[in-house]
């Protein structure tokens, strides 16, 4: 086995393995896919139409936003990097496959909930599932590179989990997920624009569920792409395999240009 | 000779303002193992890391097999297996993976044989938080030697180690040795560094204090040489004084000891002193100062020089 399938493997079995992990991985997003299924359905008619892209945001960014930068603080302050760096562990590994573990885990997720909401809660399913799994590809890319960017940054699990929620909450409230967007007032609109989960279930309402485009459905595509490009840029300019190594070559607030390419939607919607 | 495997040159480490490692110098060749001595915050962890590559020095030069390890640390990592001084694996993985992770990252077959030479067969499948202190380090170490390096950096091997596992590993470092394995040895433990390591240097503030064979160090101390000796009339306790070199005598169960400067000659004439008398030798014991003794010497002359305005 190589070493990178190696590394591969043992990271996507973590993800299974370790409690908090499960935890967020699919634990959290399949009881809230359940709960909300069973609660909105029958109080928000509209809501079947958003639940399977809705509930697989929730998963993607549980995954992400809040699971993935966790680990790579322990990982750090531990001094595991620093193991994986006399081993000859490159960096580039370190970063890109977590995003390739969470990939995979959000398939399985998405394919969880894809098969159950129609069946259980009578979701409406994609009509064009190239673009749907398109989606899901990008919005994991995107949010996997805040969530490593996130990791790097952050200067204590504390902190990472700050981070990480200053982005899952808003986005649980206004990325269109619970409610569509275009009922938002304009300032609060603006403020979703900023957030990748409104650019994910934007792109996956117009171009996989064959629903309304609040905005640009292929700029929300571009941001996802460009947003999630600049976040691994980002994560690699800023790791840093030893917590007792303080000294940076540029400063963590570097950090914000990754949510870049989401605010110039804001321009060109 | 033996080829110089690690040449460390007026090497200098600093922290802010804190002068870590000042101006220090030594080699190590093939084959040798190396004790790197001191008390915490001497400078032992930071020359082992500047050597590992994971920090870079502020002056003077590091060469391991000629390699600088800062400037061409992807040369280095084939080279050198490092036990480092905390855990340095995710909770989660098994040893088995660790073997089969680590091993990829060097490109060689997976040594599960060192799981069973280290008595971790049985714990192969356990995840690394669920091992032991002792299980954990023995891992580690597995890991240092996985891909058979040359040279080996070994950062406290044996805290949390039990007295068998110590054997093992002692053993473990004599066989690497023979082999042609460069080890560098950094340890509290001072009867460790002198029943394993060839040389040692004993860091201070950052500094070189002594360097030498553990024999060498010790024969240039303060301390005199204990000699216990029991003979079947015991005619020493009644009457055993005035022997060449003995600076202090005592009395103790059937023992007669004495306090030499110069063993070889104190012991010939207790020799000859009970063959005179026709008093056969039951027992004779010669023990030097031990390294710690000598390090605690030099550690307080140190301090006291230090403390002088």
């Amino acid at each position: 086995m190589t070493a990178f399938a190696s590394h591969l493997s043992y990271d996507f079995r973590t993800g299974l393995r370790d409690r908090s992990l499960m935890l967020m991985n699919y634990l959290f997003p399949l009881f809230f896919f359940v709960m909300m299924g069973a609660l909105m359905g029958g109080i928000n008619p509209t809501f079947k139409e958003t639940m399977i892209p809705g509930m697989i945001v929730v998963g993607v960014m549980t995954n992400t936003l809040l699971g993935m930068s966790g680990p790579a603080v322990a990982a750090r302050e531990a001094g595991i990097y620093r193991s994986y760096k006399i081993n000859g562990v490159p960096a580039l590994s370190i970063i890109t496959i977590p995003v390739i573990s969470s990939l995979l885990h959000v398939a399985i997720v998405s394919a969880i909930i894809t098969a159950a909401a129609a069946p259980l809660f009578g979701g409406k399913l994609p009509t064009d599932w190239g673009t749907f799994a398109l989606v899901i590809f990008l919005a994991t890319f995107a949010m996997s590179g805040i969530g490593m960017l996130i990791g790097v940054i952050a200067t204590g699990a504390r902190s990472s989990m700050m981070y990480g929620q200053l982005l899952f909450l808003p986005s649980m409230m206004l990325s269109g997920m619970m409610f569509p967007t275009g009922l938002l007032p304009p300032a609060l609109h603006r403020i979703a624009m900023v957030l990748p989960a409104t650019h994910a279930m934007n792109a996956w309402q117009a171009l996989a569920f064959s629903g309304p485009a609040n905005f640009s459905a292929a700029g929300s595509l571009v941001a996802l792409f460009a947003g999630g490009a600049i976040a691994f840029g980002l994560a690699a300019l800023l790791f840093n395999w030893d917590s007792h190594n303080t000294s940076r070559r540029v400063s963590p607030a570097i950090a914000l240009l990754a949510l870049i390419p989401y605010a110039l939607t804001i321009l060109f919607r | 000779m033996s080829e110089t495997v690690i040449q460390v040159n007026h090497f200098r480490k600093q922290y802010g303002s804190v002068i870590a490692v000042e101006d220090i110098s030594f080699e190590v060749n093939q084959g040798e193992i190396f004790g790197l001595l001191g008390p915490n915050g001497a400078g032992k962890t930071s020359t082992l890391e500047c050597l590992e590559g994971l920090r870079q020095p502020d002056g003077g030069s590091l060469r391991i097999l000629g390699i600088d390890p800062v400037r061409q640390p992807a040369r280095l990592k084939n080279l050198i297996g490092v036990q480092l001084q905390s855990s340095g694996l995710p909770g989660s993985m098994t040893p088995h993976e660790a073997i089969q992770f680590f091993c990829a990252y060097h490109g060689v077959a997976p040594r599960y044989d060192l799981l069973e030479r280290l008595g971790l067969q049985e714990k192969q499948n356990t995840q690394f938080s669920g091992l032991s202190t002792g299980q954990q380090r023995r891992l580690a170490l597995a890991l240092a030697m996985a891909h058979r390096p040359p040279v080996i950096f070994l950062d406290e091997p044996t805290a949390g180690l039990d007295v068998p596992s110590r054997i093992e590993l002692h053993s473990l470092m004599s066989e690497l040795q023979a082999e042609g394995t460069t080890i560098i040895l950094a340890t509290h433990d001072m009867a460790e560094a002198e029943k394993m390591a060839h040389r040692v240097a004993i860091l201070l503030r950052g500094k070189i204090a002594a360097a030498g064979t553990p024999a060498q160090l010790t024969a240039t101390g303060q301390r005199l040489t204990k000699i216990s000796v029991s003979s079947e009339a015991s005619c020493l306790s009644v009457n055993g004084t005035g022997f060449p070199a003995v600076n202090q005598r005592v009395v103790k169960d059937d023992y007669s000891i004495f306090y030499s400067t110069n063993p070889g000659q104190t012991v010939s004439a207790i020799l000859s002193y009970l063959e005179n008398h026709h008093d056969p030798l039951v027992d004779l014991r010669v023990e030097r100062p031990s390294l710690e003794e000598r390090f605690l010497e030099i550690t307080s002359s140190v301090a006291k020089i230090g403390a002088q305005p």
